[in-house]
């Protein structure tokens, strides 16, 4: 515990997982909050939206393939609710385009999946890092 | 292959024959046709046109001499009704009369004489001497006194001479008297004489006893008297109408074919005939036929030349196409091929990816557990720590595959960018030299001077390398060797080899080298899919990929990238 919790001594970082992979999203939720990470789940573009609307978010992770909505409509949707959320997509594939699309549209990074827990970490961390200098 | 060779080469050569034959059946037919055709009805006209010809020379030659005997004949009885008998008998008178007529008519007349009912010659003019002569046995005499005129056969005679008798019959108070001319032989002749065509055409005239009348010319190779049969065939038949040509054709006697025309003089006493050889007459048709022969033969062997050549060029012009088409159609194929199988591939990978990474995650969510409990045995601890991070190596090359499999599908960062080839290669020569070394592999790398720049997409053409590189140092693992990068500029394009001095591909292997999944590495180690991405990205950057391979030496993988890529720069 003592080893990844770089920001113990701020508030927790509040993370929005957001795929309709229902086990990935657990298993990783869980992985995250051993590091001092609040974790909220949402499996699918509608519950996330729902959830942005009951609270507010430093850093979303954002799978960009999923059922109901596009990831890149999701994406619009929650920069235009809190246009400072920092958002990390999830690439399914190795779409180059739809991450240069995203990053247009105001997310922070992206990464491949299946990912490095370690990486994932970092790229959160540095994204809440920019949203707090953005404040 | 050799087989496919061989199918195919009996396929041109019957192709090739049947072209031929086509050709030359459907020129020849037409051609030998029409020539037969012309010749045979030029033949029919030609042969109508010279018996047309024959049947005119002869009846106007006949009518001639028909008309030249009356006319002697009308002066004899001028002569004899005129003067009568008793200016007749005086010799004196008779040899007047006789150069009157001379002078009139040249020298057709020979003699005249008077000859009275007992057949003595009363009164006599001419060269011989015949006064007084008896002609009561003569053979003439016994039919001229039996009708008032009579123009006898040719005979010698008293004097010994051929010539022929014109007599005309008068009667005085107490009987009759005859008077007599002599023809002269020799210029009745000429008139027959004067018939002659071509080399062997020839007239004679024959009593109806089938004796000559007329000397003719005879040659040596003119047989008259073999052919004899034809004549008193033609004596036979009485002629129905004066005029009455009649022609026939038949061999004599050296085999020789000859035409005849005969027709009757001095009302059927005589034949005019006419004889000339086949050969001869038909001279200028045997010149026609064979320059029509000549000039069909010529066609022919024209056409036969034409048929080969025009079906050589095309069975040649067929063959190339079969071939352009083979190739294409294999180059479809196989782009239809990585196509299909990228798509499954794409789908595949895309569903595996989510599974491999809930199991990695859950392996790492163990790993987070186990930081916190405590085993008692220390040694079930190192297997479970082993066992979880065993899960994640293997995740790991799970996502390695999937990844691999849907750049293949959808080439991973296909951004086009001008690159520095150079710097790219110089990059992963350095890249491959630790593994290199533990191979005992040598890099030599040999560029030309001043690499241009590629508008290509700098990872897809890393990935290419990068995979050739290390195929070429796995083919020299066990016993090292040497890998070289070279370039050189072909036409309008920039080609590297990438050579090792390994094992080399066997034959076998080599037609299927760029077919997804196919590895001869052992299971785990290699994909499959290394050579069939390069394959699709160089064939999308509209370049070659190639390999050389001969088994023991080595192998050179060829990688053609097109220069002027400014039309086609994004895709």
């Amino acid at each position: 515990m003592t080893n990844s919790s770089k920001n113990l001594d701020s508030d927790p970082i509040r993370l929005l997982l957001v795929d309709d992979e229902k086990d990935f999203v657990n298993i990783l939720s869980k992985r995250i909050k051993r590091r001092n990470i609040d974790v909220a789940k949402a499996f699918s573009g509608a519950e996330a939206i729902q959830a942005l609307r009951g609270q507010e978010f430093d850093v979303a992770v954002l799978d960009l393939k999923m059922e109901d909505m596009d990831g890149i409509e999701v994406l619009k949707m929650l920069k235009i609710m809190d246009p400072k959320l920092a958002v990390i997509m999830l690439t399914g594939h190795g779409s180059a385009e739809a991450a240069v699309q995203g990053i247009k549209l105001g997310a922070f990074d992206y990464l491949t999946k299946p990912c490095e827990l370690e990486e994932l970490l970092e790229k959160i961390m540095s994204a809440y890092a920019h949203r707090k200098q953005n404040e | 292959m050799a087989k496919n060779n061989q199918l195919t080469d009996h396929y041109f050569r019957s192709l090739n024959r049947n072209i031929i034959l086509i050709i030359i059946i459907v020129s020849v037919i037409p051609l030998v046709l029409v020539s037969s055709t012309i010749y045979y009805q030029f033949r029919v006209a030609y042969h109508e046109k010279v018996y047309d010809h024959l049947r005119e020379l002869v009846n106007s030659h006949a009518q001639n001499i028909d008309h030249f005997l009356q006319e002697k004949l009308s002066d004899i009885r001028f002569l004899s009704d005129s003067c009568g008998l008793n200016k007749l008998e005086d010799e004196p008178f008779l040899q007047e009369r006789l150069a009157a007529l001379q002078k009139d008519f040249g020298r057709d007349f020979v003699d005249l004489g008077v000859v009275n009912d007992d057949g003595v010659q009363i009164a006599y003019a001419g060269p011989f001497k015949l006064a007084k002569a008896d002609y009561s046995d003569a053979e003439w005499f016994r039919k001229a006194i039996q009708s008032e005129y009579f123009i006898s056969d040719v005979f010698l005679g008293l004097r010994g001479l051929p010539h022929f008798i014109i007599a005309v019959r008068n009667s005085r108070e107490n009987g009759h008297w005859n008077l007599r001319a002599t023809i002269d032989f020799v210029r009745f002749t000429t008139l027959v004489e004067n018939i002659r065509l071509g080399q062997t055409g020839f007239a004679f005239i024959l009593n109806n006893k089938g004796e000559l009348q007329t000397t003719p010319i005879t040659r040596p190779s003119i047989d008259i008297i073999a052919g004899k049969t034809i004549y008193t065939e033609f004596l036979a038949k009485p002629s129905v109408s004066p005029s009455e040509v009649r022609i026939a054709v038949k061999s004599d006697s050296s085999q020789q074919e000859n035409i005849y025309a005969a027709a009757f003089l001095k009302n059927g006493d005589w034949l005019l005939v006419y004889q000339q050889r086949t050969a001869d007459a038909f001279a200028d048709l045997g010149k026609t036929f064979i320059i029509t022969t000549v000039l069909m033969f010529a066609g022919l062997l024209g056409i036969i030349m034409m048929a080969f050549t025009l079906s050589r060029q095309i069975v040649q012009r067929v063959a190339k196409t079969d071939e352009e088409k083979q190739l294409m159609s294999k180059k479809v194929v196989e782009t239809g091929k990585l196509a299909s199988v990228g798509e499954l591939a794409a789908g595949i990978a895309h569903e595996i990816n989510n599974p491999v990474a809930i199991m990695v995650e859950e392996a790492g969510w163990m790993g987070d557990l186990m930081e916190e409990i405590t085993f008692d045995e220390s040694e079930n601890r190192v297997e479970f720590e082993r066992a979880i991070k065993q899960i994640q190596t293997q995740g790991k090359r799970c996502k390695e595959i999937t990844h691999k499999l849907l750049s293949f599908a959808r080439k991973t960062d296909a951004t086009i960018h001008d690159v520095n080839i150079k710097e790219l290669l110089e990059e992963l020569v350095a890249l491959s030299s630790q593994r290199a070394k533990y191979s005992m592999v040598e890099i030599r790398t040999d560029f030309q001077e001043n690499l241009p720049f590629l508008r290509v997409s700098t990872s897809e053409l890393q990935q290419v390398f990068f995979n050739l590189i290390n195929n070429a140092i796995d083919a020299m693992d066990q016993d090292g060797g040497t890998l070289t990068i070279s370039s050189y500029q072909k036409e309008n394009y920039l080609v590297f080899a990438v050579s090792d001095t390994g094992t080399g591909i066997p034959e076998a292997n080599l037609d299927r080298i760029f077919d997804p999944f196919f590895t001869t590495k052992p299971v785990g180690k290699g994909t499959g899919l290394g050579l069939s991405i390069c394959y699709g990205v160089i064939e999308k950057m509209g370049g070659k990929l190639e390999v050389e391979s001969t088994a023991g030496t080595g192998t050179t993988f060829l990688i053609s990238i097109p220069l002027q890529t400014d039309a086609n720069g994004q895709h």
